[in-house]
């Protein structure tokens, strides 16, 4: 009775999007207060019943309601409370009700945070993300249904993926939606700035703060999943430019892209029909993401001709919902050109770059993710698009981008003397040369062109960062806490840019057999196999092994790298055992059993490995120093009369 | 159908990392080369894994192969060959320029052209329409603001001066 319960809360939901949807935006166009009013608590109601849903969902697990056949595919009654917990958005129609949830829980909370906002605007804003919902619901109910009973319930589950039994993996899925799907924020702003066929510099400080949450939590999610796949996966690597992977990178790459020109549209009231575009897009590239992942064409076209049904209907979702947008941006952009003068050194050309590059780089990524599907959908052949073709287009756009990004830090809005910026990057510029190749020369005594090319680079963001908050030290001066987000958010992408070439450029990777009371050598250490030992999981078996790692024939710790079988989906699983530490990580995997006592494994040496995923953490601190400014605070606040306006701005 | 995708799925489970524990090649060249090779090949039996991280039957059977053939002298060209020749261009990561994806190759050259020059353009445009001060503009900031400069003290004013805490 109870899951019964949850699908009419479903059905209930769609109800109440629709409502939200339909009634505000008509009334806004009617200029009808009591229509636009129902905005609001539309908006609540709608979210109360999709969270009353998945509580629902979240209870058949705890519960081992095998009855449900997403909870019998799903989960087992051995499974840990935790991964009980996590399984609820394991699979696909979960997931897709997670998604639901957390559109829910962005539209609450752009109807708590539009309270200053003029009445019409919010309507319209609460309108579109309605409809999107309504979209998203209607796919759950129609084709995914996460209540759907069984007959005859099975006396047991079939139990969550193993490989999914991991914390970060329980985290990682509602990080990354938060983050993606709350760039239909942005996007909503964007269609009602173009319903009102107006938009000033006070939508783009509006739209920032949402902007930047949204970026923040995607950050933080791509680089759980990221830190997932180098130790679960048990390869060690952290990034397989995986078409999955990818469908996540895009709109982190297009949004931010979006923050920069929301910045040029806040400060001088330009490049607004572009940051309209930016803002369409970004969301719109999480919608395909969605679609990659949920439809099965990845796998293989043939399969998704094989069972289009869902395939189709996102696709038609994204479809209407894209083109929707942009049909309006065709109508309505062009009325939003703004007068305003900038010289070929300022901030508004260095944004402009950013832009391009990063633009570029989205649309090389989505070109080498969707060219394959494209090329076989038109029986032109079978192509693997791959790590080689991603890694060179991705760095084309990326090493200028580096560059361009020390410099623009700098520049001054709508012109400034390029003598004068060029004096103040010297120092980080000297800096950052001298660090970059003489550090990695001391410590690893080699250097390739591209790696040093890499390092300095990564040093030079890191440098041309830090050289304000020294020159305001020095002064005892404040920085406005948005800058403070610039500049922290530029040095994590500096210690990511580190992490990434040190690692890959002094990366030692070892494949060898060993047996018990014999030792391998990598880099300065020494790695000792003690033994084996089987350990009894709670729902799986694993033989154990114990490495001593030594270092100049002192202990620093004991490794015990696992290989898994989960009682229930017997494959065998590869636990890593890793030693971390700010300078390197040592990472082990137990292969398989060669038979007379000897082992394979896997060893490898990865230093400064932690700055790509620290880098990735401090980008999303800076994303938070962003949102938390006062200015954004103050926006909630009732209109500003023009005089406070230009005092805002100032600060 | 059906059971060549119940295949990738029960593959798609398993995890054991494909560790190659034959003795390394003599020659550190050839080493090199294997890596790289194995590296960018394709287990047409794995859910998007290379050769070098699969441990599936056929990625063991091609690592041998390959190294068999290098072994014997074949240069990088003449493995790729016997690859596609045995599997087509999908066991390739990095894909083959040829008709069907001179686009594929050239596209991101020619979304950073189109980029710069639309750049260009609107510098061009932009660069001759009135610079308007108004005091609010993002004023560089020097490293060591002297009081007799005038002109730095103003623009440290103009940048703070109005930044509240």
């Amino acid at each position: 009775m109870i899951p019964e319960l949850g699908q009419f809360a479903l059905v209930l939901a769609v109800g109440l999007c629709l409502i939200q949807g339909v009634l505000p935006l008509w009334g806004a166009a009617v200029r009808n207060a009591d229509w636009v009013a129902v905005a609001r608590p539309a908006a609540a109601g709608q979210f109360v019943f999709v969270a009353i849903a998945f509580a629902i969902l979240m209870q058949a697990f705890l519960s081992n309601d095998f009855s449900v056949a997403y909870v019998a595919r799903n989960s087992n009654t051995a499974l840990p409370t935790m991964y009980k917990v996590a399984a609820v958005w394991g699979a696909h129609e979960g997931s897709l009700l997670l998604w639901s949830l957390v559109l829910a829980g962005w539209t609450v909370a752009v109807a708590v945070g539009s309270r200053g906002l003029p009445e019409i605007f919010a309507a319209r804003v609460l309108g579109v993300l309605g409809l999107i919902s309504a979209g998203i619901l209607l796919f759950t109910v129609a084709t995914s249904n996460p209540f759907e009973r069984l007959p005859v319930p099975p006396l047991d589950g079939n139990d969550l993926n193993p490989l999914l039994q991991d914390p970060a993996l329980a985290i990682h899925p509602p990080m990354l939606y938060i983050g993606y799907v709350g760039f239909a924020v942005a996007f909503a702003f964007a269609v009602a700035a173009l319903l009102a066929g107006r938009l000033d510099r006070e939508w783009a400080r509006w739209t920032r703060p949402w902007t930047t949450w949204a970026w923040m939590f995607l950050t933080m999610g791509i680089a759980l999943g990221s830190w997932w796949a180098y130790y679960e996966l048990g390869w060690g690597g952290w990034w397989f430019w995986d078409p999955v992977e990818n469908a996540s990178f895009m709109p982190w790459l297009l949004g931010t892209a979006l923050i920069h020109s929301l910045a040029v549209t806040e400060k001088r009231g330009l490049f607004k029909s572009w940051t309209l575009l930016l803002a369409i897009g970004t969301f719109s590239l999480s919608l395909l993401g969605t679609f990659l992942v949920r439809s099965g064409v990845l796998v293989s076209v043939h399969a998704f001709a094989a069972d289009p049904a869902r395939g189709v209907f996102i696709l038609m979702l994204l479809g209407s919902i894209t083109g929707t947008a942009l049909v309006l941006y065709a109508v309505r952009a062009r009325n939003m050109v703004a007068e305003g003068g900038f010289h070929a050194v300022s901030r508004e050309v260095a944004l402009l770059l950013n832009n391009v590059f990063l633009v570029g780089a989205t649309a090389a990524v989505l070109f080498g993710t969707l060219y394959p599907l494209f090329l076989d959908a038109l029986g032109a052949g079978k192509i693997s698009v791959g790590p080689p073709f991603f890694e060179i287009v991705f760095l084309i756009p990326m090493l200028p981008l580096l560059f361009l990004l020390g410099l623009g830090m700098h520049t001054a809005w709508r012109t400034m003397q390029a003598t004068t910026l060029l004096r103040m990057v010297r120092i980080p510029a000297l800096v950052a040369v001298l660090v970059g190749l003489i550090v990695p020369w001391l410590w690893f005594d080699r250097l390739s062109v591209l790696s040093a090319v890499g390092i300095v680079s990564g040093c030079w963001v890191v440098a041309a960062s830090l050289r304000d908050p020294i020159a305001l030290w020095r002064s005892q001066r404040r920085l406005p806490r948005g800058q403070w987000g610039m500049i922290v958010a530029h040095c994590g992408l500096g210690l990511f840019v580190l992490g990434v070439t040190v690692t890959s450029a002094y990366n030692i990777e070892i494949d060898e057999s060993i047996r018990p009371g014999e030792s391998l050598e990598i880099g300065s250490y020494e790695l000792g196999f003690r033994g084996l030992r089987n350990v009894e999981g709670p729902n799986y078996r694993a033989v154990e092994g114990e490495f001593e790692l030594r270092r100049d024939g002192t202990l620093v710790t004991v490794l015990a790298p696992q290989k898994r079988v989960y009682n229930v989906q017997t494959s065998p699983m590869t636990e890593a055992s890793i030693d971390s530490a700010w300078s390197r990580d040592v990472f082990v995997a137990l292969g398989d059993s060669l038979g007379d006592g000897a082992w394979s494994v896997r060893l490898q040496y990865k230093p400064m490995i932690r700055f790509i995923w620290f880098g990735a953490l401090v980008m999303a601190l800076g994303g938070l120093l962003a949102t938390t400014d006062r200015r954004y605070r103050n926006a909630t606040a009732p209109k500003p009369s023009p005089a406070t306006d230009t005092l805002e701005d100032a600060a | 159908m059906k059971l060549w995708l119940m295949v990738l799925l029960g593959l798609l489970a398993s995890t054991a990392a494909g560790i190659d524990i034959n003795d390394d090649f003599d020659d550190p060249a050839l080493q090199e080369r294997y890596r790289a090779i194995i590296n960018e090949t394709r287990c047409l039996v794995c859910q998007n894994q290379t050769i070098a991280d699969s441990n599936a039957g056929l990625a063991v059977d091609l690592r041998r192969e390959i190294r068999a053939m290098l072994e014997s002298g074949a240069s990088d060209q003449q493995i790729v060959d016997f690859l596609v020749g045995r599997y087509g261009d999908f066991v390739l990561y990095r894909p083959p320029l040829k008709r069907t994806t001179w686009l594929l190759w050239a596209s991101p050259v020619v979304f950073l052209l189109i980029g710069l020059a639309v750049v260009g353009v609107t510098l061009m445009r932009r660069s001759k329409q009135p610079i308007e001060l108004d005091g609010d503009e993002w004023a560089p900031l020097s490293f060591s603001p002297s009081p007799s400069t005038f002109s730095t003290w103003r623009l440290y004013c103009c940048r703070f001066g109005a930044a509240r805490d």
